[in-house]
C-alpha cells in the first residue's frame, strides 16, 4: 500500500534519497534547494541513512566530491539551484564526458544579475548543452516520482550518463501538496544496488579517468556520448513502464493534455503546466478545443514525437521561462521549430518569454496566450514570433 | 622502523617511465619519491589538478600512473579527492571493499596556492583523510611561465616581465604551508630535492599514513621556467634550503619542528644567482633590490624560528 503523505517537493525529493540511500552526498546551501541537504543531513544524523554526507565549501566542490565519488564506483548525488549550478558548469561537462551518473536534484531559480530568488528555468536552460539527461516535474508527486526513476535511467548500461531532476523553485520546492509515497523497501528493489563495470577503486584493477583527450580522440568521445544520451529516451520509457507497475502512475518522454484533436496547443515546462491546463479547461467549457503538451524529457529532446503530438494543431505557443538572448527564440522555442521544420511541418508557432524570476503566471495570463494563438489562426498574420508575456514594457 | 634509502629507492615505480615531462623536470621527481613514501602492500587513488603533470602522464589512451588517478580540472584536487575518500569510506562501511587505499591529491602551486585553494582549504577544514602534495615551482609552468602567487618577489615571469620600468614580480611569494597548517590539519611539511632525498621520504610516508589530512608542500626547481642548466637542479634545491629561502620543517598536530638548521645561513645570492629569472638582480644599480629579497628571507627565516622554539 502506498502512503498517502502531504509534503513539500523539497521533502518529497528527500524522501526519495533516503528510500535510495545513496554512497556519498556532497552538499552546499543555495535557496531554493537548501533545505534538501537539510533534510538529508538529519537522516544521517539520525541513522536513517549511512550515507558518506560531505559538506562542501562550494557548489563547485560539490559538484567535483560527486564526480571523484562517482568515479570511484559510490552512487552519488547532490542539489542545488540557480548560481550554485552555474558555479558548477564546468563540472557538468566533466560529469557528463567521464560518464558518470550522477543524480542531481535541481530545484529552478533565477540566474543573477539582478539576483532574485525566484522560479525561473535560467539555470537549467543553461546548461542544457552540458550532456545531462533533463527531467522535468510539474509538481512534488512528479518530482518525487522521476527521483525514484532517476539512477535507472542514468545508470543503465546504454546511458551512463548524469541526470538532473528539475522541479520549480518556491512554486514546487515550497508549496505542500497532497503526495502518495511508495514503500522503502519498493523504492530499494525498484532502484536496485550500483554494480559499475569499471571504477577507481576496483580490486586488481586500477584506472584512469578524465584524460588529456587529443584532436585524434576528442571527437569520437563527443559523439559516443551523444549515442549514450540518445539512447536514454528509450530507457526513459522503458523505467516508466517499470515504475507504473509498482506505483499506478504513468509516466512518457512528455504529457499529452487534451492535445489530440486541439486547435490551440501550449508547449510548457514546469509547474506552469498545471495553470495551463485549467486555463486550456475554461477555454474547452467555451468550445474552444485547446491542450497542453508539457514536456517531461528535454534532453534528449524527444523532437520526433513531440512533432507527431502537436503537428495537426492551427497554431503552437511554445512557453519559456527563460531568455536566451538571440533575439529569436528562447530555447523550447527553437528546438520545437527545429523539429517541426526538420519534419516539413508550417504549422504556424509563436514563442513566448514568461514568469522570468518569479514573476506570477495566472490562468488569465496564459488563456491571454491562447487568445493570440485564435487570432493568429483568424487573421492568418502571425506578427511578432518572440514575445514578451506579463511585462510592464 | 627506520629509514634505508637503498630499501626506499629499490621499490617498483609507480608512475612509469614513457610519460612526456621534460627531462629534469622537479615535478616528476617530487611525484616519484612522494610515492615511495607508499607501503607496497596498499593501493592508492591519485588526484590530478590540470597541469603539466595531468596533460604528459595521461594523454588518452595512454597513462603512466600504476596506481588509480582521476583529473577532473584545473581548481578541484581537493574536491574531487574528498569524493574519493568519501566513497571509499561508504564503500568499505557497507563492506564492498577491503583492501586498504591512500589518497594523494597533487597540483602544482597555480592549482594550489591560486586557482584550486579555496577546494583544498574545504578539504583541509573538513580534515579529510587525504594528503595534498603541492609540487611547487613558482609559476604557471604548463600554460607558459606566467606569475602565481607562490612566484617570489623579482622574479622575471611572462605575466610580471622584467622591462624599462619592471623589476619582475612586485609582490611577495605567499606562505601556503603556513595558512594550511593554520587550519590546524594534523601534518604539514615543508621539502625540496635535499639530503639524498631522506627528508622527502620519510615526509611522505608520514603524510600519507598520518590519519586525517596533510599537507605536504614541495619546491619542484622548473628548468624551463627557472632557466638553469638542468643537470643544476639538486645544487638550486641545496642553495634554497641554505640559504634559508625554502627551510624544511613540519607541523605535527600543531607543533611547529625545524628539520634542519643550516650552520653557516648562506646569503640569498647563492640561490638566485644560477637562475636565469633573477639575472637582472645582478645587473648594476640592482644592488638594492637583492638587499630586499634578503630582508625577506631574514624575516621569514626569524618568524619560523620563533614558531619552532615555541
Amino acid at each position: 500500500m502506498s502512503i498517502r503523505e502531504r509534503l513539500s517537493g523539497n521533502e518529497a525529493v528527500s524522501v526519495a534519497m533516503r528510500q535510495i540511500n545513496p554512497d556519498v552526498f556532497p552538499a552546499f546551501p543555495i535557496t531554493p534547494s537548501t533545505e534538501i541537504p537539510q533534510y538529508f543531513s538529519s537522516y544521517v544524523a539520525n541513522g536513517l541513512v549511512d550515507t558518506v554526507f560531505i559538506p562542501v565549501e562550494s557548489e563547485h566542490s560539490s559538484m567535483s566530491a560527486a564526480i571523484g565519488a562517482e568515479a570511484s564506483g559510490a552512487r552519488s548525488m547532490t542539489a542545488t539551484s540557480s548560481c550554485g549550478l552555474a558555479y558548477m558548469w564546468e563540472e557538468l561537462y566533466v560529469a557528463a564526458s567521464d560518464r558518470l551518473p550522477v543524480a542531481l536534484a535541481l530545484v529552478n531559480r533565477a540566474l543573477s544579475g539582478p539576483i532574485n530568488i525566484n522560479c525561473d528555468h535560467s539555470d537549467v536552460m543553461g546548461a542544457r548543452d552540458a550532456g545531462w539527461i533533463q527531467v522535468f516535474a510539474e509538481n512534488n508527486q512528479e518530482a518525487y516520482d522521476n527521483f525514484v526513476q532517476a539512477y535507472r535511467i542514468a545508470e543503465h548500461p546504454s546511458v551512463r550518463l548524469p541526470i538532473m531532476i528539475c522541479q520549480d523553485g518556491f512554486i514546487t520546492s515550497h508549496a505542500v501538496e497532497n503526495i502518495e509515497l511508495l514503500e522503502d523497501e519498493k523504492v530499494k528493489a525498484f532502484v536496485g544496488e550500483y554494480d559499475p563495470e569499471h571504477y577507481l577503486l576496483k580490486k586488481d584493477e586500477p584506472m584512469a579517468i578524465g584524460p588529456y583527450g587529443t584532436p585524434a580522440f576528442y571527437m569520437e568521445a563527443k559523439r559516443a556520448q551523444l549515442e549514450g544520451l540518445k539512447n536514454a529516451k528509450q530507457v526513459t520509457l522503458d523505467v516508466a513502464k517499470e515504475f507504473a507497475e509498482i506505483s499506478g502512475r504513468s509516466y512518457g518522454l512528455f504529457e499529452e493534455y487534451q492535445t489530440a484533436d486541439a486547435d490551440y496547443i501550449m508547449v510548457v515546462i514546469g509547474a506552469a503546466a498545471g495553470t495551463a491546463k485549467d486555463a486550456a479547461d475554461q477555454l474547452r467549457e467555451k468550445g474552444i478545443k485547446a491542450g497542453v503538451l508539457k514536456i517531461r524529457l528535454f534532453r534528449p529532446f524527444p523532437a520526433e514525437e513531440i512533432v507527431a503530438a502537436i503537428k495537426h494543431a492551427k497554431v503552437i505557443a511554445c512557453m519559456d521561462r527563460t531568455e536566451s538572448y538571440n533575439g529569436n527564440a528562447g530555447p523550447l522555442g527553437a528546438e520545437i521549430k527545429a523539429a517541426l521544420f526538420d519534419a516539413g511541418e508550417t504549422v504556424k508557432v509563436l514563442n513566448y518569454v514568461y514568469g522570468l524570476g518569479g514573476r506570477d503566471v495566472t490562468v488569465d495570463s496564459l488563456t491571454s496566450v491562447f487568445e493570440d494563438m485564435q487570432k493568429v489562426a483568424q487573421s492568418g498574420v502571425v506578427g511578432e514570433t518572440y514575445r514578451y508575456l506579463s511585462v510592464r514594457e | 622502523m627506520a629509514y634505508n634509502f637503498k630499501e626506499v629507492m629499490s621499490k617498483p615505480e609507480r608512475l612509469a617511465p614513457g610519460h612526456r615531462m621534460c627531462a629534469g623536470c622537479g615535478g616528476t621527481i617530487a611525484v616519484r619519491n612522494v610515492l615511495r613514501g607508499l607501503h607496497d602492500e596498499d593501493k592508492a587513488v591519485i588526484c590530478n589538478a590540470t597541469g603539466c603533470l595531468e596533460v604528459s602522464t595521461f594523454m588518452y589512451p595512454y597513462t603512466a600512473w600504476e596506481d588509480s588517478y582521476i583529473h577532473n580540472a584545473f581548481e578541484n584536487a581537493g574536491a574531487t579527492c574528498s569524493g574519493v575518500a568519501g566513497a571509499y569510506a561508504a564503500l568499505k562501511k557497507r563492506g564492498k571493499i577491503d583492501d586498504t587505499y591512500k589518497f594523494i591529491a597533487i597540483g602544482g602551486d597555480g592549482g594550489t596556492y591560486d586557482i584550486g585553494f579555496q577546494s583544498l582549504s574545504g578539504a583541509m577544514e573538513r580534515n579529510t583523510d587525504m594528503v595534498y602534495v603541492c609540487y611547487d615551482n613558482g609559476a604557471y609552468m604548463n600554460t607558459g611561465i606566467q606569475r602565481s602567487s607562490a612566484t617570489p618577489m623579482y622574479a622575471d615571469t611572462t605575466t610580471t616581465p622584467v622591462g624599462s620600468v619592471s623589476n619582475g614580480k612586485p609582490q611577495n611569494r605567499k606562505d601556503l604551508a603556513y595558512i594550511i597548517a593554520e587550519h590546524n590539519v594534523p601534518y604539514v611539511a615543508q621539502t625540496t630535492f635535499v639530503q639524498n632525498f631522506r627528508d622527502l621520504h620519510q615526509k611522505a610516508e608520514k603524510a600519507i599514513y598520518t590519519p586525517g589530512a596533510a599537507f605536504l608542500n614541495i619546491m619542484a626547481p622548473c628548468p624551463r621556467g627557472w632557466r638553469y642548466e638542468t643537470s643544476n637542479i639538486i645544487d638550486i634545491c641545496k642553495a634554497a634550503v641554505e640559504t634559508c629561502y625554502w627551510p624544511l620543517y613540519e607541523v605535527i598536530d600543531g607543533k611547529w619542528i625545524l628539520n634542519y638548521e643550516p650552520k653557516q645561513k648562506l646569503p640569498i645570492e647563492e640561490f638566485l644567482k644560477s637562475q636565469g629569472r633573477f639575472k637582472h638582480l645582478f645587473e648594476k644599480g640592482n644592488e638594492h633590490l637583492l638587499e630586499e629579497c634578503q630582508k625577506e628571507v631574514d624575516r621569514r627565516w626569524e618568524d619560523l624560528l620563533f614558531r619552532c622554539s615555541r
